[in-house]
């Protein structure tokens, strides 16, 4: 099976989500291959004032904990990070993360299109990038900036989608490499990971 | 959204350190680039266009009043303020009567009035000293004025309840033409003053300093320099708290703190 003609360049895998995504993301992560070799980057849109129990709650759920990055943290393989409530969440040359508290954007701090479009900056054509259900157009423009920057681009099928406003924004955008429900998604990462088993 | 390479971004940087004296050198990158765009957008400049407005003097007070981050909350992370209520102050009172706080990077003051509001629910706010410092002077002038406009105040008061004060925030402003004018009195111990974090000079000595989301958009080199500061300004056991998704764990002074608490990131000196 070579359905998606991938190879072993990939250095990062960022996701955006919002409204309807919750579903999703715990059914990737609780499937994911184990040892996974690259970074997981989450940006999901949550609560602004609730501090806790998000990354607990996705945590429970996946095979790898998920954390929280403090600011200045080093990215490392195999691990999954979630962009912290009220912060907004970027990825920088020297491959860690800085959070800010700068303005909201599309309403929303973390802002999707701050993760992924910094994540594009910084691992070009190395990264894959991952768009599942929500309400606005947050994570539009980053899916397109990963798509610029020759990085593989993936949403979820609008028609599995809670609300497809989301996938439909970055459809709009950009030309999306493949339209994916949740499962052919976590196909997609079983067998990006084959290509790092040597 | 426009993209701004690093040629010109190192170019920017240089002008405003030659001409100006600011040094955004070792800003995080990533944030100072979003700033910078939002100015090209928001005066509409191309990148040669900004270049040529940062040789007016005049132009450099409103550039830093943009390229900075002012969004701020009242009680931001209520949790932090009743740590700061319940034991980090009662701490300090242990052993001094009067204290001495630092708050760094005061940007709008939002901090500033949650301080002082916590100190007189305490009733100890007169023996308390609170020097409030900033880079940019237009952001001093309007924490100074303590007026904001009355739709933050929700947000505001939402914390302020979380933090479980006694009373309401709205004790502590007036409404008038749609602003909350906070009570000055609030600010009788309080002076406010320049102060760039990069090149400024240690200039007291203090039993608190607070620096909450002010290092964020520094790269680890300036965070290193400014926490150097930081510890010279403070007394043998005096505290530092950041933000709660800062983390001291990085820095080349890491050993010369202890963590009083993990959770709201709240350290204290314990070598010179």
């Amino acid at each position: 099976m070579n359905k998606f003609k991938l190879n072993s360049k990939y250095k990062a895998v960022v996701i955006g989500g919002s409204a309807g995504s919750f579903q999703g993301i715990v059914k990737i992560l609780s499937n994911l291959p184990p040892n996974f070799p690259l970074p997981i980057i989450m940006c999901l849109h949550r609560l602004k004032h609730v501090r806790n129990g998000f990354v607990e709650a996705l945590s429970l759920k996946s095979i790898v904990e998920v954390t929280e990055p403090f600011d200045k943290e080093n990215i490392k393989k195999g691990k999954i990070y979630l962009a912290p409530a009220n912060y907004h969440m970027s990825v920088e040359l020297g491959h860690y993360f800085s959070l800010s508290t700068e303005e909201m954007i599309n309403n929303s701090r973390p802002a999707i299109d701050i993760t992924l479009g910094t994540a594009a900056y910084v691992y070009r054509d190395k990264l894959v990038g991952i768009l599942l259900s929500g309400a606005n157009k947050d994570g539009g423009l980053g899916m397109k900036y990963i798509k610029d920057r020759g990085g593989i681009t993936i949403v979820q099928e609008p028609s599995e989608c809670m609300i497809d406003t989301m996938p439909r924004a970055a459809m709009n955008a950009t030309n999306i490499d493949h339209v994916l429900k949740i499962d052919q998604i976590v196909q997609f990462l079983k067998e990006l990971h084959k290509h790092y088993i040597s | 959204m426009k993209d701004i390479d690093i040629a010109d971004l190192r170019k920017i940087t240089e002008l405003v350190k030659l001409k100006h004296g600011y040094d955004f050198t070792n800003y995080a990158m990533s944030s100072f680039k979003r700033r910078l765009v939002r100015i090209l957008e928001l005066y509409n400049l191309s990148i040669e266009a900004l270049i040529r407005k940062l040789q007016e003097p005049s132009f450099v007070e409103e550039f830093l009043n943009e390229i900075t981050v002012n969004v701020t909350e009242m009680f931001r992370d209520p949790s932090f303020w009743r740590v700061l209520r319940d034991d980090i102050i009662p701490g300090i009172l242990l052993n001094h009567n009067k204290i001495r706080i630092w708050h760094a990077g005061c940007s709008s003051g939002e901090e500033v009035f949650s301080i002082a509001i916590l100190l007189k629910e305490m009733g100890i706010l007169h023996n308390v000293q609170i020097i409030a410092t900033d880079l940019d002077t237009n952001i001093l002038e309007k924490a100074k004025s303590g007026s904001y406009n009355i739709k933050s105040m929700d947000l505001n008061e939402k914390n302020y309840i979380r933090f479980q004060g006694t009373g309401s925030l709205k004790d502590y402003y007036k409404e008038v033409n749609g602003k909350a004018i906070m009570d000055e009195s609030l600010l009788m111990d309080v002076s406010f003053r320049k102060h760039d974090l990069v090149k400024g000079d240690i200039f007291n000595k203090f039993d608190l300093i607070l620096c909450r989301n002010v290092m964020i958009y520094f790269n680890q080199t300036l965070q290193n320099n400014v926490l150097k500061k930081f510890h010279e300004s403070l007394f043998k056991y005096g505290y530092l708290a950041i933000g709660s998704k800062e983390s001291l764990i990085w820095c080349d002074i890491a050993n010369k703190f202890i963590v009083v608490n993990n959770e709201e990131k709240v350290y204290k000196k314990i070598k010179d």
